[in-house]
């Protein structure tokens, strides 16, 4: 028997403080793979910003960069344009992308910068412990939307891909989730599209990933894959929103 | 090979960086720095560098943090309120030990304040640029010449002390013209071992970052830090000391103020009045061993500023409150005049 | 011939492998916890594994090893 399935060299291999079932290691694990499989470890440098994955310099095994919260697609300008050759990703939360860091995304996006953006969209700040978020459901209850997020005072959910699938400078933009193997596997998919759109050039990348946070949802594990498969996928529905080789060559990429 | 050019403080501050070797500048357009900007976006790419301009002042000092983080000589440059706005990032680039010059050409505040110049961000820049503990270099140059040899230096010592350098100009020095020699760069190889530049396989990974939970660790980095920041307090003060051998009053100013104050000085002499000028050119560290030397022989300190008396505390602490100091100063864009400032000495003068 | 190996130390007891298994021979023990506290997952039956990696992709914490 040889070994079918193991952990990612890219994974480095020591215990996460993630809580038990969240799928942050999930993505984790699938990034890996995708750093793995198209060899550019050694040229990849990951910036996470604030939130629950902000100790993920721990976790990869290229060069990592901590960012100030929200800023992340600024702190990977600086090293894209510094250093071209690279890969560069982000891998942020949905406070800190679609909130503080709103208007960092957005330039990015924009101007095209060539990096890999893995957005964690999981409708909560997990780190401070379950406060409302950007993606926060209408309706949802959190530490501060204890009667539920009421669209009338709270405002509405930001739909990140479908904003920025209007910029010019996006060269994908996908929702993918992580509640399946089957979801899983899509999801693996649209980064190695994203990193491959990194190496062609062609612009700025986006994977959203719904993503379940059960200790804040106040759910098990298990539980928690059922709401993000009942609750926000219909909310969020996956997709691409946006993809330029599809738009360049009529076709999509296989 | 030095040339000889008539410029423009901002412009040749520019070009200094350039010729320092900076690859990387991003900024966002603010008066009264905007020429350093525009000049670097019509050359930097025909020497190699990037020029980029950001949608804030926050993502232009964020991308200083990654360009730094990968070894890549970068600045920024902005004025006053710019500069509260990039404070945030400041703090992480000094608690992620990352080398970098960030310029300020400072106008007049608080809030939105004016475009004159102004010398108000003194207490920012040396004492609190940011979160937490730490420092950063503050270089107050007085002239179009020291803007170039100051920004030189300060991507050196940025280099060599891992730390973020910023030049503390002011709308003055920006807006003027006069002539400037550049330096020959010598080509200085510093240790980048520690930067987020791809391991190519051939090392471990590097980390750049702040974050540190346990707080006996954070409180170890910090430590290390400040002792770094005390050698820096013994080796890398500068001043200029101006008539100061025999002088009654000693008149204390930076940057684009200490030439006016020099007149002052010059004016004061003619009358008889034993003064002389004492000159920090760098704000942190403070010349305090330069300063005790050149008051030896004085009665009285004169602090003569383009703010309420923000240098004051500083001269103060140097010089053990042993002397008595007074303070002439205009803020909010206007500019103290020689006249005013000999009536201050000679005021002081009247009861040597 | 196939079978799976889940790291006892790794594993945080999420159960989400549980879920992925086609076979349903991948469940979660109750007697022994790691050291962590986490009762973690076992293989019923590895004589009914094909290898799928089904439990591999699910598992957050890359907490088992697939050979076939």
């Amino acid at each position: 028997m040889a070994v079918a399935y193991k952990r990612p060299h890219a994974y480095c291999d020591v215990p996460t403080h993630y809580c038990p079932g969240c799928t942050h290691g999930i993505v984790h694990r699938i990034l890996s793979e995708v750093i793995d499989e198209m060899g550019i470890e050694g040229d990849t440098i990951g910036i996470c910003p604030v939130g629950c994955s902000v100790m993920a310099y721990d976790y990869f095994n290229c060069d990592m960069i901590e960012a100030p919260h929200g800023r992340a697609p600024a702190v990977a300008t600086g090293v894209k344009r510094a250093k071209p050759d690279s890969y560069v990703f982000t891998y942020q939360g949905d406070g800190d992308l679609a909130a503080i860091g709103t208007c960092e995304t957005v330039h990015a996006a924009t101007r095209g910068e060539n990096i890999v953006v893995i957005f964690i969209n999981n409708t909560t700040y997990g780190m401070t412990g379950g406060q409302m978020a950007p993606t926060t459901l209408p309706g949802q209850v959190t530490q501060t939307t204890p009667f539920g997020r009421d669209t009338s005072v709270q405002g509405f959910p930001v739909k990140v891909c479908e904003m920025l699938s209007t910029l010019s400078g996006t060269a994908l933009a996908q929702r993918v989730a992580v509640d399946s193997v089957p979801h899983i596997n899509e999801a693996k998919k649209a980064i190695r599209k994203a990193f491959e759109n990194q190496k062609e050039k062609r612009g700025f990348s986006i994977v959203e990933v719904l993503s379940t946070c059960p200790t804040n949802w106040g759910l098990s594990p298990v539980e928690a894959l059922d709401r993000l498969r009942n609750e926000m996928i219909p909310y969020y529905p996956l997709g691409v929103y946006k993809d330029v080789n599809v738009r360049e060559e009529g076709k999509e990429d296989a | 090979m030095s040339e000889r050019s008539l410029m423009k403080g901002n412009e040749a501050l520019a070009e200094a960086a350039m010729r320092a070797g900076c690859k990387c500048f991003f900024g966002y357009p603010i008066t009264p720095q905007t020429e350093i900007s525009a000049y670097l976006a019509k050359k930097m790419s025909a020497n190699g560098g990037l020029f980029l301009q950001a949608e804030s002042e926050i993502a232009a000092i964020n991308m200083v943090l990654g360009a730094a983080s990968t070894g890549t000589r970068c600045m920024t440059s902005s004025s006053s309120p710019g500069i509260s706005l990039k404070s945030e990032g400041i703090s992480y680039i000094a608690a992620s030990d990352l080398p970098c010059v960030i310029i300020n050409v400072q106008r007049g505040g608080p809030g939105l304040g004016g475009i004159q110049p102004s010398q108000a961000d003194y207490w920012q820049a040396t004492k609190g640029l940011g979160h937490g503990d730490f420092h950063i270099l503050v270089y107050a140059p007085a002239s179009v010449q020291e803007m170039v040899d100051m920004a030189v230096n300060a991507f050196d010592k940025a280099d060599q002390y891992r730390m973020p350098a910023m030049i503390l100009a002011d709308g003055l020095l920006g807006q003027m013209m006069e002539p400037v020699t550049f330096p020959e760069i010598k080509p200085m190889e510093y240790d980048k071992s520690w930067a987020a530049s791809g391991h190519k396989n051939k090392r471990e990974h590097n980390i750049i970052n702040s974050l540190f939970l346990t707080p006996e660790v954070l409180e170890n980095s910090v430590i290390e830090r400040f002792e770094r920041y005390r050698k820096i307090e013994e080796t890398e003060t500068d001043a200029e000391i101006y008539l100061c051998n025999d002088a009654d009053i000693v008149v204390c100013a930076f940057g684009a103020t200490a030439r006016v104050a020099k007149s002052a000085v010059n004016l004061a002499r003619g009358k008889g009045i034993k003064a002389g000028l004492f000159r920090p050119k760098t704000l942190w560290p403070f010349p305090v061993n330069e300063l005790k030397d050149a008051v030896k022989t004085a009665k009285k300190i004169l602090s003569v500023e383009m703010n309420m008396g923000q240098m004051i505390d500083d001269i103060k602490l140097a010089t053990e409150c042993k002397i008595p100091v007074s303070f002439f100063g205009r803020t909010g864009g206007v500019i103290p005049k020689p006249m005013e400032i000999l009536d201050k000495i000679v005021d002081l003068g009247g009861d040597i | 011939m196939a079978k799976i190996t889940v790291n006892f130390e790794r594993c945080k007891g999420c159960a989400l492998c549980t879920t992925a298994c086609p076979k349903k021979i991948v469940a979660m023990q109750k007697e022994k916890r790691n050291s962590k506290g986490y009762y973690t997952a076992i293989c019923t039956d590895e004589s009914l594994c094909i290898g799928c990696g089904m439990c591999y992709t699910m598992c957050p914490d890359c907490a088992i090893t697939v050979e076939r």
